[in-house]
């Protein structure tokens, strides 16, 4: 491998700190995949060898987890992400529409980036578990809901302009 | 019957989710009293006592779970916590999580307790961020308060408690196929027996216990098993927290003694029907449960009751459709999401969701021939118990509950290849 994918020192050091909560290290696999997205940001090809190294599992292992997982994503995706629930709940309060909304404002199909690399978006058939902000969407790491083309709006700007808070941290 | 504050108490409260606040409000309380003043055996005979039962859809009593794990044996014994929350129409367990964790953890403590386990892992959806931030966060200050560890509480107890992320699979969910995930697998269901109870996690005796479930216990240890029993009706102990969405005035959580009518539910804490539209339909127990017509909500909200009317009380996820509802689409909804969740592991699954769905997009986007419905019905029947865990089941029932309620829709919509309701046929119909 000579583009070969390494943890950083610090993530190194949270690999040794993972293992010690599994009686096995082939049971650290989903962190230490968790790990690898949050240092690259997807999980490219050449992390899986290094991972079935540390977990000092068969390359087929990692391959068949990461397959088979849909946050373990295999391309890069925008600086934004948008993820629209599509669920029961979502459909009958209008997540149709936030879709149109998002097709046409972004100028992207689903699953696509944009040029610039700042947003991608895809509509999910599973539940995010926020029926009750129907229809919601989960954007960056944030829930939000009540989407109407108002406050779809105001959201984008605030990704455009990089001032929505992307990240959760502990409150 | 009037709402209740059990677990939803501090649902709303900003300081509900840090130690100190918490401990001021009968946080640990009963943990403190099981680990202090009863025997382990005390404390499962109290839940045995409480009738609670699996609040994650299943509904198995509680108690008897726990006394299915051996008491003798050399291998260390588990406790999975499900908070994999991912059945459409759920958002409870997020609720307890974000708002009171705490709550959760001494109910770890007291399951543990009871069971002799020393050694627990939550494992939350990984589209939880927030909720295992605040997850993260309460567990780590019990840890520096000394709750948890060596001595849990100050007695000789001892217990380590992770938190492990799930990747986006609504099957993990499945208590089997959650093991399988915790084990650094793909969730693949695993066939029963052996029993978790029996062998479970890495091989070992484990118990596999809901959020909510877990939740109630610091409460029932307190109040004693009876008194939560009392709050519900005959089998069916306590109250749960119902996840009401979709077409309603006030979607939310709602905590109510079970046996309440499915009725009041929505009419007098959801405020009615949305738009002052009538009702069409009613999913009663998140979107693997059979669906219900707007004559069928007398019904009280018990395992039994649904389950004779066809359906379940699953997770207690209420979704509510109103008159303008095509159910043509809403079926195709639903089935979109298990022919996408179906792990692929059991043929008459794998091939029979995705086969009802393809076959409800092509009468949904125009093209379906009469023979469809035929060919919806004999793939519901070879669903039926062909398959090793129940999501397969979980996507029959409302195939077959829609096609046989809504029927006059499907046969329109068909026959002039456009809703019946609203008159249109969609152009895009991927999801």
């Amino acid at each position: 491998m000579s583009e070969g994918f390494t943890f950083t020192p610090e993530n190194q050091k949270r690999f040794r700190e993972i293992l010690t909560a599994y009686p096995n290290r082939r049971a650290a696999m989903l962190p230490t995949l968790h790990l690898v997205l949050q240092q690259h940001g997807f999980i490219p090809p050449e992390a899986e060898p290094y991972v079935a190294e540390l977990l000092e599992v068969p390359l087929v292992d990692v391959r068949e987890v990461v397959s088979f997982y849909s946050l373990f994503i295999q391309e890069r995706q925008g600086r934004h992400h948008l993820k629209v629930c599509c669920s029961l709940s979502c459909w009958l309060r209008g997540s149709d529409e936030v879709r149109a909304f998002l097709r046409e404002n972004l100028g992207i199909p689903e699953g696509a980036v944009t040029e610039d690399g700042r947003f991608s978006w895809e509509a999910v058939p599973d539940c995010l578990g926020a029926c009750e902000l129907a229809p919601m969407a989960q954007v960056d790491e944030r829930f939000e809901g009540f989407l109407t083309r108002e406050r779809l709006e105001k959201l984008l700007q605030s990704l455009r302009e990089e001032t929505y808070p992307s990240q959760v941290e502990a409150d | 019957m009037p709402i209740v504050k059990l677990v939803s108490e501090f649902f709303g409260v900003e300081e509900a989710r840090r130690l100190d606040w918490r401990l001021r409000h009968g946080g640990y309380e009963g943990a403190r009293h099981a680990l202090r003043d009863m025997t382990p055996e005390e404390v499962t005979e109290e839940v045995v006592r409480s009738n609670l039962r699996g609040l994650g859809g299943a509904g198995f009593p509680t108690g008897r779970k726990w006394m299915f794990v051996p008491k003798e044996t050399t291998q260390p014994k588990y406790l999975a916590v499900n908070c994999d929350e991912a059945e459409p129409g759920t958002f409870k367990d997020r609720y307890i999580v974000e708002w009171d964790p705490h709550r959760l953890l001494e109910g770890i403590i007291i399951c543990s307790y009871a069971v002799g386990i020393h050694q627990a892992y939550i494992y939350i959806r990984g589209e939880y961020v927030r909720p295992y931030h605040r997850l993260k966060r309460a567990l780590e200050e019990a840890y520096a308060a000394g709750i948890f560890g060596g001595k849990v509480l100050g007695s000789d107890f001892s217990l380590e408690v992770h938190i492990h992320r799930g990747a986006g699979a609504y099957i993990c969910g499945e208590e089997t196929a959650l093991l399988e995930s915790l084990e650094g697998k793909k969730g693949w269901p695993r066939l029963k027996p052996p029993f978790p109870a029996v062998k479970g996690l890495f091989g070992c005796p484990t118990v596999i216990n809901n959020v909510e479930t877990l939740s109630h216990l610091p409460k029932i240890i307190l109040n004693g098993g009876s008194w939560f029993s009392d709050l519900g009706v005959e089998r069916n102990g306590g109250a749960r927290l119902f996840a009401l969405s979709g077409h309603v005035n006030r979607p939310g959580i709602y905590e109510l003694p079970l046996g309440t009518p499915l009725r009041e539910l929505i009419e007098e804490h959801g405020g009615g029907v949305w738009r002052g539209k009538r009702l069409k339909g009613v999913v009663p127990g998140g979107t693997s449960s059979g669906v219900l017509c707007a004559d069928e909500i007398d019904v009280p909200l018990t395992f039994e009751a649904l389950a004779e009317k066809g359906s379940m009380l699953g997770s207690g996820a209420v979704v509510v459709m109103d008159e303008d509802t095509c159910m043509v689409r809403a079926l195709h909804n639903v089935e979109d999401f298990f022919a996408h969740e179906s792990c692929g592991q059991c043929t008459p699954c794998r091939e029979g969701t995705n086969w009802a769905y393809r076959i409800l997009s092509r009468i949904v986007s125009g093209n379906g021939v009469p023979e469809d419905l035929d060919t919806l019905e004999h793939l519901a029947s070879n669903m039926r118990g062909t398959s090793i865990c129940a999501l397969c089941e979980g996507a029959r029932m409302p195939l077959q509950s829609f096609l046989t309620k809504f029927r006059d829709e499907f046969e329109y919509y068909i026959k002039n290849r456009r809703s019946m309701v609203s008159g249109r046929t969609p152009t895009t119909v991927s999801t």
